[in-house]
């Protein structure tokens, strides 16, 4: 049997209209002649939503005996039994309790889809499973259902609603997502500005980076014709960039690394640190101090530090590159050459020679005095 | 005869350069070893001279900024700005923390452009704990410092809270200089350069 089409609503916090957006798109099918039921809907006392769901049939819930209270959930098997063409799936992301045919409700939409139905469900971006440390951070709330990413990349359609954190908080405000109980406290939370502009911001780069992936996985799927068109398809799996940037144990380090960091973090890409120390160098007192300022850095920004030992720097970063993969070499200003010095050949150049073909060397640009503002 | 007598007499004056550049470099050698000794010698690398300037949040009053600064020009001290992060407790501790490490960044650079216009040695930081005093607690476990400058929290919420300021004053090893804002004092330094005022 032929799997059915899935297609989630996916959003960035509750409020955003994505069981509304459902339900609109259920409803326009069954008014294209299908066989459309509401398999579970989670209206959350909100009139809008609770208005799109009128006329379209529902599978009634089963009653489900959990912790001496009784809850509602899904009737899994009385959706298959039905079996219409297209079944509407609440929140994918919730845990069900214990007794039931799966432990969560992605779990029961696989079967959903496996019998043939089609199924348009819901989740909210921070219970992505990769996604859900990030979030944590940047909102400091930690949503305990989490999904596999897989969930949204075996999805045949990925439908992103998007809203203005300014509009979300107007609707809140409005009581359009709570009772008016429930709002302030709300807003003084999880529904801050800035939590929803990053929220807004994960979300659209997800949708990204899965039409991405799906386009990638169709061309390879479907070979091109010409050479320059395979050649065209093979491009952006051809760019997979990493960042080495060398440091020495010094306060200015800290500079260097925030540039390559934030070069890291436009690219979408890892970080490596290398710091090559003299063969038998100790590492104590001030250098000691250093060595740790740079650890904490880079365990800050997610980045990874190594020490190699090494009496020559080109060599040893040039092996580096080679065994990390990097792509781009960032060193900091070197400064004027003294004596015999002036004679050989500046560092960029000896890295540009001794790294493989096609590795950048950037030079961050010392702060001199008097630059300041 | 006279080449003779030419050469025989260049003997003595040959000997007597020679030992003189001898005695040159030996006391040039003496010397720089002396004022390497004296510069980077036990004595000297105990001193500590360090100004901490803790700060949460995108912006940092100017007035404390400036103070940290005129203290550590006059000091010939190094100036650590140092950012404090919160982890959330659903987090471990040492977790990467890209999102305020973003907001950290062009808070530093400022800071450190500023610095380096007036002559100011920079030293960043950024410190992560559970809450702002738990990342101060564990930057003043793990460096030492001379004096520690913090403005006090104004209204709009910018700074450190009330408590965790006599916290400082009771438990940091080092001089304490909290800078009340004044009324007047609504200049912030900001990622985006100075604020209003």
């Amino acid at each position: 049997m032929e799997r059915g089409h899935y297609k989630i609503f996916l959003g960035m916090a509750a409020g955003v209209g994505k069981t509304y957006r459902m339900l609109q798109e259920g409803n326009a099918e069954a008014d294209a002649g299908r066989d459309v039921v509401i398999g579970y809907l989670e209206p959350h006392r909100r009139e809008e939503t609770s208005a799109q769901a009128r006329g379209l049939e529902v599978v009634p819930r089963r009653r489900v005996a959990y912790r001496d209270v009784e809850v509602e959930e899904m009737d899994q098997p009385a959706v298959l039994r039905r079996a219409p063409e297209l079944a509407l799936i609440d929140e994918l992301a919730h845990a069900n309790p214990p007794g039931l045919e799966h432990g969560k409700r992605y779990e029961d939409i696989a079967d959903v889809l496996a019998a043939g139905i089609d199924v348009f469900s819901t989740v909210n971006v921070q219970h992505l499973e990769s996604l859900n440390d990030q979030v944590t951070e940047l909102t400091g709330v930690r949503v305990r259902e989490t999904v596999p990413d897989s969930v949204l990349s075996d999805a045949d359609e990925v439908v992103l609603i998007d809203l203005t954190p300014e509009a979300l908080v107007a609707r809140l405000r409005a009581g359009k997502i709570y009772p008016g109980e429930n709002i302030q406290a709300a807003l003084d939370n999880f529904f801050k500005i800035e939590n929803l502009a990053a929220l807004r911001e994960v979300s659209l780069r997800q949708v990204a980076e899965d039409v991405e992936s799906k386009r990638l996985v169709q061309s390879e799927a479907e070979p091109l014709g010409t050479r320059e068109e395979r050649v065209a398809s093979s491009v952006p799996k051809a760019v997979g960039e990493r960042l080495l940037a060398l440091v020495r144990p010094q306060p200015s380090a800290q500079r260097l690394v925030r540039r390559a960091w934030r070069s890291a973090q436009r690219l979408g890409t890892d970080l490596d640190l290398l710091w090559v120390k003299k063969p038998g160098q100790p590492i104590e007192g001030e250098v000691e101090r250093q060595v740790t300022a740079l650890r904490q850095l880079a365990s800050v920004l997610g980045a990874t530090l190594l020490i190699e030992e090494h009496d020559d720097l080109v060599a040893a970063a040039a092996r580096v590159v080679r065994e990390r993969g990097s792509t781009y070499i960032m060193v900091g200003e070197s400064l004027p050459p003294r004596g015999f010095a002036r004679l050989r050949e500046p560092l960029p150049q000896r890295l540009m020679r001794a790294a493989p073909p096609g590795v950048d060397v950037r030079i961050v640009a010392h702060r001199g005095e008097g630059e300041g503002s | 005869m006279i080449e003779f007598s030419l050469v025989r007499g260049a003997v003595p004056a040959e000997h007597f350069l020679v030992a003189l550049a001898l005695v040159l470099g030996l006391a040039g050698g003496y010397l720089l070893a002396r004022r390497r000794w004296t510069k980077g010698g036990p004595a000297e690398a105990e001193a500590v001279h360090q100004i901490l300037l803790p700060f949460t949040g995108t912006e940092i009053s100017r007035r404390a900024l400036d103070a940290a600064l005129r203290l550590a020009r006059a000091e010939d001290a190094v100036l650590m700005p140092a950012y404090l992060a919160s982890v959330p407790k659903q987090l471990p501790l040492d977790c990467a923390i890209p999102a305020e490490a973003a907001k950290a960044m062009p808070l530093l650079e400022a800071i450190e452009q500023r610095a380096t216009a007036q002559g100011v040695a920079v030293d960043s930081r950024i410190e992560r704990g559970r809450t702002y005093r738990h990342a101060l607690r564990r930057l003043l476990g793990r460096e030492q410092f001379d004096r520690v400058v913090v403005p006090a929290r104004t209204a709009g919420g910018a700074g450190l809270a009330g408590d965790d300021l006599v916290w400082l004053l009771e438990r940091a090893p080092a001089e304490v200089l909290i800078l009340r804002p004044g009324p007047e004092d609504t200049r912030f330094v900001t990622a985006n350069g100075s604020g209003p005022g």
